[in-house]
């Protein structure tokens, strides 16, 4: 760091902390999201499909989460149903 | 027995072809039978590295269609005879590139050598997943930037699961780190990540630190890789790097930021 440069410099956090801190947070939520199996959005779009036949609803309105606890895994399923409830008229 | 190892990293522009004939042609200096292949499927670079371009005559997918032998299409080194290169083709055509073809050219490789390095091309393609495919140990080049970092990250994740070794619920890949172009003036400063940031965040073995060297791209340019470059120090660096590879107990060198001038302080960079 030249005399000039630290001069300039304002009293910022370095920024190779602030990288590492950044990295530490992303990459926890990545290796999370990468054991999720392959599946998940194939199951995800064949729901909406199933359901969408009978209300309508949005792509948004499905949740799908796995969970592992202890050796049980968990498949929670949460469809939001639309207000007011629509029934499809044929 | 021969060691299948792959040169990977996720991100383009780190160094895995430099690090790849390197670390080839460290293992060769050693005595080694090493080959190195190139599976950058289209865009074949490692032939200007290792500064044989010239007398490509077939290519990696030429010996996987059966067009060409293995004899034919492996080439030489000049300056060392345990030192063999199988270049990557030039078309765009990857059908032929399959688990089985590249595996029966890897098979027939280890016949003849004793450590098969293939420099993977950048992204998470099929070039890619047929480098790591087949590895028993992986390098892992990461520079010392948030990209790269989590590039890295994330190939590990693949080696994890996307290769032989994973698929068929054997001992893992060895994953080794290697961090390129590092510059401890700015780790120094605190504007670049340090060894130990990246360590803790990829949380795998360091076996070496390559600095930033305006010698890699001479080298390059003169078609020699930079290992042979005795003088620098990214050139020592790949030698302590390769030593460590074979059990060597060899400690990590150029660390520490180069002493400058009083005017170069003053108003240098």
């Amino acid at each position: 760091m030249s005399l000039l440069n630290y001069l300039s410099r304002k009293n910022n956090k370095p920024s190779a902390s602030l990288a590492k801190e950044r990295l530490q947070i992303i990459l926890a939520h990545e290796r999370a999201s990468i054991n999720r199996p392959d599946y998940l959005p194939a199951l995800k779009r064949d729901l909406m499909e199933v359901v969408g036949r009978y209300i309508k609803i949005n792509a948004d309105d499905i949740k799908i989460n796995l969970e592992k606890e202890g050796d049980t895994e968990i498949l929670e399923l949460n469809i939001a149903l639309p207000e007011p409830l629509t029934e499809s008229t044929s | 027995m021969s060691k299948v190892i792959v040169v990977t990293s996720g991100k383009g522009g780190v160094g895995k072809t430099t690090t790849s004939a390197s670390f080839a042609t460290g293992l060769a200096m050693r005595g080694y039978k090493t080959v190195v292949i190139d599976f950058d499927i289209g865009l074949r670079n490692l032939d200007l590295i290792m500064g044989c371009e010239r007398r490509v005559v077939y290519d990696f997918v030429n010996v996987i269609n059966q067009e060409a032998s293995l004899t034919q299409a492996v080439i030489r080194d000049k300056a060392y005879e345990n030192l063999h290169i199988l270049p990557a083709s030039q078309t765009r055509d990857k059908e032929s590139f399959t688990i089985k073809g590249v595996g029966q050219v890897i098979n027939e490789l280890k016949d003849s050598f004793e450590y098969i390095i293939c420099d993977s091309p950048a992204g998470i393609e099929k070039g890619a997943i047929m480098a790591l495919y087949f590895a028993d140990e992986a390098l892992l080049v990461t520079n010392p930037e948030v990209s790269s970092v989590r590039d890295s990250d994330r190939m590990l994740g693949i080696l994890h699961a996307k290769s032989k070794r994973a698929i068929d619920g054997i001992e893992p890949i060895k994953e080794h780190l290697i961090i390129n172009r590092y510059i401890p003036s700015r780790v120094e400063s605190g504007e670049m990540l340090s060894i130990k940031d990246i360590q803790d965040l990829l949380g795998i073995d360091l076996l070496g630190v390559i600095p930033e060297s305006e010698m890699v791209l001479q080298a390059s340019n003169a078609g020699v890789p930079v290992i042979r470059e005795e003088e620098s120090n990214s050139g020592q660096a790949y030698r302590d790097l390769v030593g460590r590879f074979l059990g060597e107990d060899i400690p990590l060198r150029f660390l520490e930021p180069e002493k400058k001038g009083l005017l170069k302080r003053l108003f240098g960079t």
